[in-house]
C-alpha cells in the first residue's frame, strides 16, 4: 500500500456522511499497487509522490478549445476543477435525487472512494422515449503553479426507450490529478452514445472509472480516445444486465515519450443474449507504454453471450511497450466469446505503396498511423464532431511522428 | 524514354542465399509506345517491375534503369514517381482507416511539390478526381472509400487506373494488371490505359496471357525467360506465343 500523501487526499471539513464513509474505504484501501492484480501494470508510485492540493471552484475563463470553436451550437455543460460553471454552461445537471444511479463502488476501487470524498454529483437524466440529442461535457482541470486533484463525477440515466449521444471532453493545464467517475444507468432499449476525448497535459495523471448499467435491450456504444496525460487510466465496469444488451467499445491511445497508457474493462454478461465489442488500439512511440486488461464474466445465465475483444497495438520504436492481458471467465456453456492481440510495426508493404505513389517516407508513416487509429472515427455520423476527433488526430500524429 | 542496360537483380531468400532473378535486361521504350513483356511464371517479370519503382528487397548487382536521362536506380520509389514513373501493382495493397481521395489527393501533390508545381486544392481535385472516375466507369463513392479495402479484385485494379490517370506518369508499369479481371473490367482497365496514350506517355504491360494485348495493343513485344529476354517481335509474337506456349522458348533460353 502506498501512503496517499498530501492535504489533497485529506477528507475536507464539511463532508457529507457518504464522503465520510468514502474516506474510510480510502483509508482501508490506499492507493493501489502493483501487487493487486488489477493494477500489475500501472505503477502508481510517481502520483503517490505529488503533493495535491484540493482544486478550487475556479472562474477562468475557458481557454480557446477547438472543440468550443467547432460545436458553438451545442448544449454543453462545463466543469472546470470538478466544480460545474453555470456561466459557462448552457446546461444544467438536474437535481440530485433518489434517482441517481449508485453504480460506483468506493469499498472496493480506491479512486471511486477517493472521488466520492470530494465530488458533487452531477446527474444528467433523460426521460423515458426522449431523444436528447447530443450534448457535450467538457471538464477541464487548470492547475497553476502548484498540483492539484479535481474529482469530477457525472451520472446518466437513460429512461427506458431514451437516446443521447454525449460528447466527453476532458483537457487540462499545469500538473494535476483528473480523478472522474462516471455512472451510466440505461434502461430497457435506451441508448447512449459516448465520444470520449482525453487529452491531458504533459504532467497530469487522469484516471476515469467508469460504471454502466445495461437494461433489457440497451445499447451502449462508446468510442474513447486518448491523447495523453503522462499517466492515464481508463477503468470500465460494464454490466450487461438486461437480455440482448449490446455494448461495443472503440477505445485509442496515442502516446509518446514516457506516456503510460492503460485501459482496463471489466464486462459482466449477466443475462441471455447479450453482445459485446471492444476493439483497442495503440500507437506507441519512443518510450511509451500501453496496457490493455480486458475481462469478461460470463454469468451461468447469460446464455448465448457473443463476446469479442480485440487489442492491437502499433509499435513505432523498440523502447515501446504493450502489456496485454485478457481474461475469460465463462460460466454458461453456450457461448460465443473470442479474444486477440496484434502487435507490429508499420507494414513495408503498405509504406512501399504510398512512396510508389510519390509520398515521401516520413508522410507515408504518418498516414499510416493515422489511418490505424482513424478507422473507428468512420463511425461518428456527425461531420462536426468527428472534425473534433480528426483535429485531435492531427495533434497526436504531431507528437508521435516528431 | 526509358532504357534499360545489361540489368541484374537478385534476392536473398530465407536461408541468406542470395538467387540471382534478373540476368542482364537489355531493353528500350521509346516516349509514345507501349511495350508488352511476357513470360513464364519465374522468368522475373515481377521482379522488373518492382526494381524499376524500387522495392528494397531486390538488390541491384549490375546495370543501368535511365528514364528521361535520369537514373532510376539512384532514387528513392517517390523520387521515381515524381520523375514520372508508375507502377501498377499486380496485388494493390490495402490502406485502412485511409480514404481514396485523402490518398490520391496526398500522392497528386507529393509529386507536384516535387516538381516545384503549385498544388492542388480540395475542390480542383474533386472536379479532376470525378472527371476520370466517370471516364473509368467506376461507382463515385469509390472516392470515399478506403484504400482498397472491401475492393472486390477488378475494383482494386480500377483505382490503379484511376490513380494512372491523375498522376499521369510519363512510364507506366503495369504488373499483371489483367490477372483476376473479368471481360468487362478487363476491358475498362485497357481502355484507361489507351487514353493516356500519346507521344509523352509509354508503358510496359507486364502480363502471362495475350489476352490483355487484344485490348493493349502493344508496339513491341518482349519474352522474358530465366531472367533476361529472349525474342522481342511485334504484336503478332503474343498470338504465337499463346499458340505454341512458352516451353519452346525456355528450351531455347
Amino acid at each position: 500500500m502506498v501512503a496517499a500523501s498530501g492535504t489533497g487526499f485529506a477528507l475536507p471539513p464539511a463532508a457529507s456522511a457518504a464522503a465520510r464513509a468514502a474516506a474510510a474505504h480510502f483509508q482501508r484501501l490506499g492507493l493501489p499497487t502493483p501487487r493487486a492484480e488489477a493494477w500489475k501494470y500501472t505503477n502508481l508510485r510517481g502520483l503517490g509522490a505529488v503533493d495535491f492540493a484540493p482544486a478550487a471552484p475556479s472562474s477562468a475563463p475557458l481557454p480557446d478549445l477547438p472543440v468550443l470553436a467547432s460545436l458553438p451550437g451545442l448544449p454543453r455543460l462545463v466543469f472546470v476543477n470538478g466544480h460545474h460553471r453555470p456561466d459557462l454552461s448552457n446546461v444544467a445537471p438536474g437535481p440530485a435525487g433518489p434517482g441517481a444511479p449508485a453504480l460506483a463502488r468506493p469499498e472496493r476501487d480506491a479512486f471511486a472512494a477517493l472521488n466520492t470524498m470530494f465530488a458533487t454529483p452531477s446527474p444528467i437524466v433523460v426521460p423515458p422515449g426522449h431523444d436528447a440529442g447530443t450534448v457535450l461535457r467538457l471538464s477541464l482541470t487548470l492547475a497553476g503553479s502548484d498540483p492539484i486533484a479535481a474529482h469530477p463525477r457525472q451520472s446518466l440515466t437513460l429512461g427506458a426507450g431514451a437516446r443521447l449521444t454525449l460528447l466527453d471532453v476532458s483537457a487540462g493545464t499545469g500538473a494535476y490529478l483528473h480523478n472522474e467517475v462516471l455512472e451510466i444507468a440505461l434502461g430497457a432499449g435506451a441508448h447512449l452514445t459516448h465520444l470520449r476525448l482525453q487529452e491531458g497535459s504533459a504532467a497530469a495523471f487522469a484516471i476515469t472509472t467508469l460504471y454502466a448499467d445495461l437494461a433489457e435491450g440497451a445499447g451502449y456504444d462508446a468510442l474513447s480516445f486518448t491523447l495523453g496525460a503522462a499517466l492515464s487510466r481508463t477503468e470500465a465496469h460494464v454490466a450487461l444486465s438486461g437480455a440482448k444488451a449490446r455494448f461495443t467499445f472503440d477505445a485509442a491511445q496515442a502516446l509518446t515519450a514516457h506516456q503510460h497508457g492503460d485501459i482496463t474493462t471489466v464486462l459482466a454478461h449477466d443475462a441471455p443474449q447479450g453482445r459485446s465489442r471492444q476493439t483497442i488500439r495503440n500507437v506507441l512511440a519512443q518510450s511509451a507504454r500501453g496496457v490493455f486488461q480486458g475481462r469478461i464474466d460470463v454469468a451461468r445465465a447469460a446464455q448465448k453471450t457473443d463476446g469479442y475483444q480485440m487489442n492491437h497495438a502499433l509499435l513505432l520504436s523498440a523502447n515501446a511497450e504493450i502489456d496485454s492481458k485478457p481474461e475469460l471467465r465463462i460460466n454458461a456453456d453456450d457461448v460465443k466469446c473470442s479474444h486477440g492481440a496484434t502487435v507490429g510495426e508499420l507494414d513495408a508493404d503498405q509504406i512501399f505503396y504510398l512512396r510508389s505513389r510519390g509520398i515521401p517516407e516520413p508522410e507515408a508513416r504518418a498516414m499510416l498511423i493515422r489511418g490505424f487509429l482513424a478507422e473507428p472515427l468512420a463511425a461518428i455520423a456527425e461531420a462536426p464532431i468527428r472534425a473534433v476527433f480528426d483535429d485531435a488526430l492531427a495533434r497526436a500524429l504531431t507528437g508521435l511522428t516528431a | 524514354m526509358l532504357e534499360i542496360r545489361d540489368l541484374h537483380a537478385t534476392i536473398t531468400d530465407a536461408e541468406g542465399r542470395s538467387l540471382e532473378i534478373l540476368r542482364g535486361i537489355d531493353l528500350a521504350v521509346p516516349d509514345g509506345e507501349v511495350h508488352a513483356i511476357m513470360g513464364p511464371n519465374g522468368a522475373g517479370k515481377s521482379t522488373l517491375a518492382h526494381v524499376l519503382s524500387g522495392r528494397d528487397f531486390y538488390q541491384v548487382t549490375a546495370g543501368s534503369a535511365v528514364l528521361d536521362g535520369v537514373d532510376l536506380l539512384a532514387m528513392a520509389p517517390e523520387q521515381r514517381a515524381a520523375a514520372g514513373l508508375f507502377l501498377a501493382f499486380q496485388y494493390p495493397v490495402e490502406l485502412p482507416g485511409v480514404g481514396n481521395a485523402h490518398f490520391l489527393r496526398t500522392a497528386l501533390n507529393a509529386q507536384r511539390r516535387a516538381r516545384d508545381l503549385p498544388e492542388i486544392d480540395a475542390v480542383q481535385f474533386l472536379k479532376l478526381a470525378r472527371a476520370e472516375i466517370k471516364r473509368l466507369a467506376m461507382p463515385e463513392d469509390m472516392l470515399k472509400r478506403q484504400v482498397n479495402v472491401g475492393f472486390s479484385g477488378g475494383e482494386k485494379k480500377r483505382n490503379e487506373v484511376l490513380q494512372m490517370g491523375l498522376l499521369r506518369p510519363r512510364l507506366a508499369v503495369l504488373d499483371e494488371t489483367d490477372s483476376g479481371l473479368d471481360i468487362d473490367a478487363l476491358r475498362i482497365v485497357a481502355e484507361g490505359v489507351n487514353a493516356l496514350r500519346g507521344p509523352q506517355f509509354s508503358a510496359l504491360v507486364i502480363t502471362h496471357y495475350q489476352r490483355l494485348l487484344d485490348y493493349i495493343v502493344p508496339d513491341r513485344v518482349h519474352v522474358l525467360a530465366a531472367g533476361r529476354i529472349v525474342r522481342s517481335g511485334g504484336p503478332e509474337l503474343a498470338r504465337q506465343l499463346e499458340v505454341e506456349g512458352y516451353a519452346a522458348i525456355e528450351q531455347a533460353a
